[in-house]
């Protein structure tokens, strides 16, 4: 294919993934927008007007940024798990698979899919967490970075999933078992000062860790673990997700017989 | 003129050890109509799905218009329509959705896609359904809008995995119509089919596929010659005698009206009619018993033949 049909072929997978989660806004935006108002009332304004400042911020300041990557990274990785694995339930991958499109294109349809959709339930909930707290951006290019690093990340991994997944349990396993877990334990409700050094140790396992404090630096300028740190980690992540994914695709792993 | 397709030695082993194909060649000339008849599991569809790219193949080598598809398998799929035995489509899009998209897939402009998707919506009788999500359309709409959507990049080879299964006469009436049209326009087209009389009706060549081999592969005329025999169902307007003799041939009293004839190669059925006038038994119609190809391929398959 040329590089003009190539970007046809873009265009085509990224528009119809659009068109599929705008068609069904009422499961895909509507939710996270409603799931993040209950949590700026009740940790922000309940819980949190009690718990007092939590890295030189008031408390809603703080988890603001972490509810707004929880959002990026769930559906940014739902987006993708659900309409490739919904495609291969379906057999529609079939229409892709027998076309010239290179699979580095069908690959990045779908992932630009899946950012979009983060983003744009990012800034649903950037709108609402403004009717309880102001806030300030500390660096912007940060925050664009982090975002598209992140969306990119999670939405390579629920197409790695949606490859393995045999039936739509498989789909949310993963997302209830480790992302949501991983999620909670990153640091989205507390700084890690608050744990103590074995825990605190523990938790930079956790991927999640790096991509809440970068997003939180970019908005707030503080962060529990080193900037330069936190975008090798997530950029290493992003790679090794992208070669896999691609391996997966190339081989036809449970896609072609 | 190159061939449309050609396989080499083609061979498939399904990870559980089965195997489908045991080496088969064979070669389909462009402009053909080609039939690929076999039992259910003979390797008709793991044949087809290799030549789309949806099946890995163990062995052997397969070449679209001469493009080896180990070497340049996006130029070979720019040839190749493929209209599946499923229904891959996702179901809640609408058609013209559907065939817009399979357009941008093989990267056709979106305006040109359009007019395309719209020519052949129309040519399948699919236009005023347009909008409609697939879900509600009839098995046989469904069975159209993938030929629509195999057609919407103007393949040179179509590939038909038993499309007109499920569909009412009809229906399949039309869409043999239809198929005779885009194959007269140039259109090389390969269908695998249940119907014998389908392919006797449409296709010039044919394959026969048993257990992983090709048990024939030639024309559809010469297959036909080569039956030995035929059996005709004669119906009479007198009353039949108990016993019924026919000098030189097989005959057999159905019922009271009905007679059954067995002609052997080099018989002439006018003997069958100048007999029975001598006994006072005149014929108001005939038929053959069976599809003729449909004999034919029983005793490839059961190896009689």
């Amino acid at each position: 294919m040329t590089l003009a049909e190539q970007y046809v072929a873009l265009s085509t997978i990224v528009r119809k993934e659009i068109k599929r989660y705008l068609r069904i806004w009422t499961q895909t935006l509507l939710p996270s927008a409603i799931t993040m108002s209950l949590y700026f009332v009740i940790f922000g304004t309940l819980i949190g007007s009690r718990i007092g400042e939590m890295g030189g911020f008031t408390y809603m300041q703080f988890v603001v940024p972490g509810l707004i990557m929880m959002a990026i990274v769930t559906n940014s990785y739902s987006n993708v798990v659900s309409s490739f694995f919904g495609s291969k339930f379906n057999n529609s991958v079939e229409e892709l698979l027998v076309s010239p499109t290179p699979n580095y294109i069908i690959l990045l349809g779908y992932v630009i899919g899946g950012i979009s959709r983060g983003m744009l339930v990012a800034v649903v909930v950037t709108i609402v967490s403004l009717f309880f707290t102001h806030l300030h951006i500390h660096s912007y290019f940060v925050v664009v970075v982090i975002v598209l690093m992140t969306s990119t990340l999670f939405a390579l991994a629920g197409f790695i999933n949606a490859v393995f997944a045999n039936n739509f349990d498989d789909i949310s396993i993963i997302p209830t078992f480790v992302l949501t877990p991983l999620i909670y334990l990153g640091g989205v409700f507390y700084s890690m000062e608050l744990l103590p050094d074995f825990w605190a140790g523990v938790s930079r396992l956790n991927p999640l860790v790096y991509v809440v404090n970068a997003f939180r630096y970019g908005v707030l300028g503080v962060s529990d673990v080193s900037l330069p740190l936190a975008f090798g980690m997530i950029g290493l992540f992003t790679v090794l997700a992208f070669a896999y994914s691609m391996h997966l695709l190339n081989s036809g792993t449970r896609l072609r017989q | 003129m190159i061939p449309a397709l050609t396989i080499e030695n083609l061979s498939k082993v399904y990870g559980d050890g089965f195997v489908a194909l045991k080496g088969i060649s064979l070669e389909v000339q462009q402009g053909d109509f080609f039939a690929m008849l076999g039992p259910n599991g003979a390797g008709k569809s793991t044949t087809i799905g290799i030549i789309c790219s949806l099946v890995a193949k163990t062995a052997g080598k397969v070449s679209v218009f001469e493009v080896d598809i180990d070497k340049d398998f996006a130029a070979a799929k720019k040839y190749i329509g493929i209209v599946p035995q499923e229904f891959n489509f996702n179901q809640f899009e609408k058609a013209l959705d559907i065939v817009i998209n399979q357009a941008g897939y093989y990267g056709l402009p979106r305006e040109l896609a359009r007019e395309r998707a719209e020519k052949y919506l129309k040519a399948l009788g699919l236009w005023e359904k347009r909008d409609v999500p697939t879900r509600m359309l009839s098995g046989g709409m469904k069975r159209r809008l993938m030929i629509a959507r195999a057609l919407v990049h103007e393949p040179k080879l179509l590939i038909l995995d038993e499309p007109t299964a499920g569909v009412d006469i009809e229906m399949r009436r039309s869409m043999w119509d239809f198929l005779k049209k885009i194959n007269a326009q140039g259109t090389t087209i390969i269908l695998t089919t249940h119907y014998l009389e389908e392919a006797e009706a449409l296709c010039r060549h044919i394959a026969i596929i048993n257990k992983g081999e090709i048990v024939e592969h030639s024309s559809i005329k010469d297959l036909l010659r080569r039956l030995q025999r035929e059996v005709f169902i004669l119906d009479c307007l007198e009353e039949l005698p108990e016993s019924v003799t026919i000098s030189d041939f097989v005959a057999r009293r159905v019922d009271s009206h009905t007679l059954e004839v067995e002609v052997e190669k080099g018989q002439y059925i006018n003997q069958v009619f100048d007999e029975l006038d001598r006994q006072g038994i005149h014929i108001s119609s005939m038929r053959n018993r069976a599809n003729r190809l449909e004999e034919m391929f029983v005793n490839l398959v059961e190896g009689a033949a």
